[in-house]
């Protein structure tokens, strides 16, 4: 009797969860993938299959942008795992000897930029950047760098690029705190072993510690992923929704919400808008995807 | 590393390497915030130097005061922030209690069905959640916000909450039962208090991304009355870009709430990284 009996109280527990959750992620997610197949045509939602995604890939105006927003994007993800990885790695590492004093000031203090608002971030860095201010400028020339400094945020060759470093300088904090977690729960007696073999220093770092922070690297990696795909507010706050100059910091965040909600002259498509959603749905999956089954699943993990 | 061997070289190396980043960490901040406490000459003449006698002035933080409503913002954010880490602490551990402590059918699909969100950005749906707040005029209101951030931060919560309840002893659980409390009883007054600490971590991780969001109030709750701090400060600014002295002012409030919050939170927010809540 008890087996048939529906139990009412696991339905409470979960219900208010799986509600909330269902009705305001899931079911707009699914319908936002639908909309891309509408168009509007006199006010009415007509069904047009995959038009919006030819237009978006075929017609020559959608296809440049579409393309210069991925490039972009990638360009972004690039320099973030070139810079703030190592960086986050090499803070950590250092961190993480136990014989260092004052690391939890250290720690605290490389962590204040991660809680900032993109908008503080952007407004911030374009001040310091900016040639009317002239902090940077001023600064350079006291090192005898100044002939090298150029308005960065406003050129078109360097904007992209800045923008990520920026970024980057705002997120190191988070690979170095999940790469010190990681190196912390490395047993001693590992570290001790390989000693004994004549690996200290350098090569026990490169050789026993960083095989086994692998994972964690991984999951770093696809955090940044996710992160940079659906980036928006910093462009947004820094260079606002025409990501200039002349589109050279546009990502697909920037390039969605530009196309869902209009500017300036073009009217907003949310159509469109889905359809360029989609895409980015399909990019992040690929990415989720391509982590969980072909670098998760190979990689070692190491029961201590 | 053999900086853990002691080597007085190596450690001044380490010392050297993490005061360089430090600096780099916080000079920006540090820039905005002595800047504007100064008057508008002396931001441009001696930007590095700290407010003097002769040069301090708050006149921006007066610009900031009497054009901007920061106060009704900073209300807005708070009310926004603290409701929304209610229903996620409240849902989220509820569920997880139900995927930790009950086996039923199809508690391991539930449990895939709820991760899902950890991964899928929220952001995707953005124009079917804004027709659906359009229809159900929650638009511009406060309400809408709470609900869309409930809906992100519910994954994470869950995932990490299970974690710790699986940990809580059957023992204990048991012997309520055998008391004769209610499931709900066992929930609300055995599990809870037990796992308070991952419901602080899972607090915190929640509260920065929600404090500093821009797209959703930008997109979902634009009007006056609902702007949050961040879309607020970024409105301000956009308006009063020649101002330095408000931008500067506007920036350090933005700056000030997330700075106290954060030196208050900053050992559980660490502690809860660098426990491996997120794995």
């Amino acid at each position: 009797m008890r087996q048939s009996r529906i139990k009412w109280h696991i339905v409470v527990f979960l219900a208010p969860a799986v509600l909330v959750y269902t009705a305001i992620m899931i079911v707009p997610l699914f319908n936002t993938l639908r909309l891309s197949l509408f168009t509007e045509v006199d006010q009415e939602r007509v069904y047009v299959g995959l038009e919006n995604f030819r237009t978006l890939f075929g017609d020559q105006r959608w296809s440049d942008s579409f393309w210069n927003a991925l490039g972009n994007n990638f360009w972004f993800f690039f320099i973030h795992m070139l810079v703030q990885n190592p960086i986050g790695i090499l803070l950590a590492a250092i961190l993480s000897n136990p014989r260092l004093r004052f690391s939890a000031i250290y720690r605290t203090a490389i962590f204040v930029p991660t809680i900032l608002s993109f908008v503080i971030v952007g407004f911030a860095w374009k001040l310091i950047l900016s040639p009317i201010w002239g902090i940077a400028p001023g600064m350079m020339d006291a090192v005898g760098l100044g002939d090298f400094f150029q308005p960065w945020l406003g050129l078109e060759e360097t904007s992209l690029t800045t923008l990520a470093l920026i970024s980057v300088w705002q997120f190191v904090g988070i690979p170095m705190m999940l790469i010190y977690a990681a190196l912390l729960s490395i047993p001693d007696e590992i570290l001790e072993a390989g000693e004994c073999d004549g690996l200290t220093g350098f090569s026990a770092f490169w050789k026993i510690k960083l095989p086994l922070i692998l994972p964690s690297i991984g999951i770093i990696s696809i955090l940044t992923f996710v992160g940079n795909f659906n980036a928006f507010d910093l462009i947004y706050a820094a260079q606002g929704a025409l990501a200039g100059p002349n589109y050279s910091t546009d990502i697909l965040g920037t390039f969605m919400y530009r196309t869902f909600f209009g500017f300036q002259l073009q009217l907003g498509d949310p159509h469109m808008g889905s359809a360029i959603a989609s895409a980015m749905f399909g990019i992040i999956l690929i990415g989720v995807c391509f982590y969980l089954f072909a670098i998760q699943s190979r990689m070692r993990r190491y029961q201590f | 590393m053999n900086k853990a061997r002691g080597n007085p070289l190596n450690i001044a190396a380490a010392h050297g390497i993490l005061i360089l980043y430090t600096i780099i960490a916080l000079f920006p901040v540090f820039v905005i915030l002595i800047n504007s406490f100064k008057e508008r000459r002396s931001i441009f003449r001696e930007p590095l130097a700290l407010p003097d006698r002769e040069s301090f002035s708050t006149i921006g933080y007066e610009t900031v005061f009497n054009q901007g409503d920061f106060f009704l913002y900073f209300q807005n954010s708070l009310i926004v922030t603290v409701a929304t880490l209610f229903f996620v602490l409240l849902f989220g551990a509820m569920a997880a209690f139900a995927l930790a402590e009950y086996k039923f059918k199809g508690n391991t699909l539930m449990g895939l069905y709820l991760a899902l969100g950890i991964m899928i950005p929220i952001r995707i749906g953005t124009v079917a959640i804004l027709e659906m707040m359009v229809a159900t005029g929650l638009v511009n209101t406060l309400w809408t916000l709470i609900l869309v951030y409930t809906a992100q931060g519910l994954p994470l919560a869950i995932f990490i909450l299970s974690e710790f309840m699986k940990q809580v002893s059957d023992d204990l659980k048991n012997a309520g039962r055998i008391d004769g409390l209610s499931e709900y009883t066992i929930f609300f007054k055995l599990v809870l208090p037990l796992v308070r600490p991952a419901m602080a971590t899972v607090a915190v991780f929640n509260m920065i991304p929600i404090w500093n969001d821009l797209w959703f109030p930008l997109i979902l709750a634009p009007s006056e009355a609902t702007k949050t701090l961040t879309l607020g400060s970024q409105v301000f600014i956009g308006q009063f870009v020649t101002d330095w002295n408000a931008v500067l002012s506007a920036l350090s409030m933005a700056i000030l709430p997330v700075m106290v919050l954060y030196v208050i939170f900053s050992r559980q927010l660490i502690r809860g990284i660098t426990s491996g809540a997120v794995k």
